[in-house]
C-alpha cells in the first residue's frame, strides 16, 4: 500500500507563502494498492493536482470515497480531470443520507449559480453508492466505514490491503464523547481506528484553541494523540490543519505531538502536502 | 475483516446524553443488551451500573420483578423496552419493581427506538420517572 497526501489543510484553501512546507490544499489522500487499484479519499482541493497525476498515469478506474460533503471535503471535485474523460469510471462513494441520494447532494454543487455545468453533462462514468453499514471489500482492500462525532453525518474509513491497515479521520471530535477513562468500545471512532498500522486523524487546534471551539467537531493536537494511544494505533498523522496556521506554527504543534506520544510508538508526523506516508514493516 | 469494533456512534451520543440527564434512563442495543443506565436510575433501581456492567435486558428487568399494580406479573412482551425494540414503535407503561435495595416502587416507563437510518435500529432508550 501507498499513502499520499494530496491536501491536508482543513475547512479553508490557504495558499500562500506562510503554508509551503505543509501546503494549503483541502483534505485528498491517494491510496494505491500493490495490484494497481486507486483508492482516493476525499475531494478537497488536493484532489485537483492528483487528477492531473491521475491523467498522466492513465488510470481509469478511480475510487472516490468521501468522509462527508462539507465543502472542504468536497470542493475540488469540479476539477478533477478523470471527471471530464468520458474513458474513465469513476465510483464515489460517501455516507447515505435518509432524506436525499448521495448523487442529489452532490449535484448541488454541480449546478448554476454554484457551477455552469450540470452534473449530468459530466463526461466520465460517474456511479453513486452509499457506503455500507458492513465490512466491503473494494478492488483489493478490505474496507470498514463507520460514523464518528462530527458535524452532520461524517465517516471514518478503515483500510487493510496488503497486510497493512490505515485509517483515515480527517473530521473527528472524540473527546466531546470522552476518551479518557472510556472502554475502547465506547470511543467515537475506535473500531475504525483499532491497532491501525497508520493513523491520519483531525488535529485542527492547538489546546487553547480548542477550549474556544468545543463542539465545532475538531480536535486539538493533544486530543489526536490521546485517541490514538486510547486506540492502540501504531503511527499517527495529524492532518486537518486549522487555515490560520502558517508553517512555524505548525512545526510547533508537531513538536507538542511528539512530546505528548513519548516513546510508546513511533514519533508523529504532521501530515504535508506530497508526503508518502511511511508504511511500517506488518506486524501481523 | 470482523464484526462491528465499537458501539453505534449513535448509542455513544445517547449515553452521554443519558450521563447529563437528571432523568432516569437506561439505554439498551439492537440485541436487547442492556449497556448502560445513569446515576438517576441507580437511584430509583437501588442499584449501581458499574456493579451491573452490560447485561441481557430482559434478565436485568425481570430481577426487579416487575408487576402491575395488583401484583401480577408483567411478561416481557409487556414490558416497554421489549416493545420497542420489537415492534420498533414507543410504548409506556407503569408498573411496580423492587430495586436491589429491597424497596418497593411504583415507576411509569416510556421507551422508544433509536434509529440511525430509517431501517436501521441501533437500540432501544427507556426513560422512567417514580411515581
Amino acid at each position: 500500500m501507498r499513502v499520499k497526501v494530496w491536501g491536508c489543510r482543513g475547512s479553508l484553501p490557504t495558499p500562500g507563502p506562510e503554508t509551503v512546507r505543509y501546503g494549503g490544499n483541502t483534505s485528498c489522500i491517494e491510496v494505491g494498492l500493490d495490484d494497481g487499484s486507486v483508492l482516493v479519499f476525499d475531494a478537497g482541493t488536493g484532489i485537483v493536482e492528483l487528477g492531473g497525476e491521475l491523467a498522466r498515469r492513465d488510470v481509469q478506474k478511480v475510487h472516490l470515497l468521501l468522509t462527508h460533503l462539507h465543502l472542504d471535503h468536497l470542493e475540488g471535485l469540479r476539477f478533477f480531470a478523470p471527471m471530464w474523460n468520458p474513458e474513465v469510471e469513476l465510483n464515489i462513494w460517501g455516507p447515505p443520507s435518509p432524506v436525499s441520494s448521495l448523487r442529489e447532494r452532490i449535484a448541488l454543487s454541480f449546478s448554476p449559480p454554484l457551477f455552469p455545468i450540470d452534473l449530468h453533462d459530466v463526461p466520465a462514468q460517474v456511479r453513486f453508492l452509499d457506503v455500507p453499514r458492513e465490512p466491503w471489500e473494494l478492488d483489493g482492500a478490505s474496507l470498514y466505514a463507520d460514523l464518528l462525532m462530527h458535524t452532520g453525518p461524517t465517516l471514518g474509513y478503515r483500510i487493510e490491503a496488503d497486510g497493512f491497515v490505515l485509517a483515515y479521520m480527517p473530521d473527528h471530535e472524540p473527546a466531546l464523547l470522552g476518551i479518557t477513562g472510556r472502554t475502547r468500545d465506547w470511543i467515537s471512532g475506535a473500531g475504525v481506528a483499532e491497532e491501525a498500522d497508520v493513523l491520519l486523524h483531525d488535529a485542527q487546534y492547538s489546546v487553547e484553541e480548542y477550549e474556544q471551539r468545543i463542539g465545532w467537531g475538531h480536535s486539538s493536537v493533544d486530543d489526536a494523540v490521546l485517541f490514538a494511544d486510547a486506540v492502540g494505533a501504531r503511527g499517527l498523522v495529524l492532518f486537518h490543519h486549522e487555515p490560520r496556521h502558517d508553517d512555524q506554527t505548525l512545526a510547533r504543534l508537531e513538536e507538542r505531538a511528539c512530546e505528548l506520544r513519548g516513546d510508546r510508538y513511533e514519533q508523529p508526523l504532521l501530515a504535508r502536502e506530497g508526503l508518502v506516508v511511511p508504511v511500517p514493516t506488518p506486524a501481523r | 475483516m470482523g464484526e462491528r469494533r465499537s458501539k453505534h456512534l449513535v448509542l455513544i451520543l445517547a449515553r452521554e446524553f443519558a450521563s447529563n440527564l437528571a432523568t432516569p434512563t437506561a439505554i439498551a442495543d439492537d440485541e436487547g443488551r442492556l449497556v448502560f443506565f445513569n446515576e438517576a436510575a441507580e437511584e430509583v433501581l437501588g442499584g449501581r451500573f458499574a456493579d451491573t456492567g452490560e447485561v441481557d435486558m430482559d434478565e436485568w428487568t425481570a430481577s426487579f420483578s416487575p408487576r402491575t399494580r395488583n401484583g401480577d406479573p408483567l411478561p416481557p412482551e409487556r414490558r416497554p423496552a421489549r416493545i420497542a425494540l420489537n415492534e420498533r414503535r414507543s410504548s409506556h407503561e407503569q408498573f411496580r419493581i423492587t430495586g436491589r435495595d429491597g424497596v418497593e416502587r411504583d415507576v411509569a416507563v416510556t421507551a422508544f427506538p433509536l434509529f440511525a437510518h430509517e431501517d436501521e435500529c441501533v437500540g432501544v432508550v427507556a426513560i422512567f420517572w417514580r411515581e
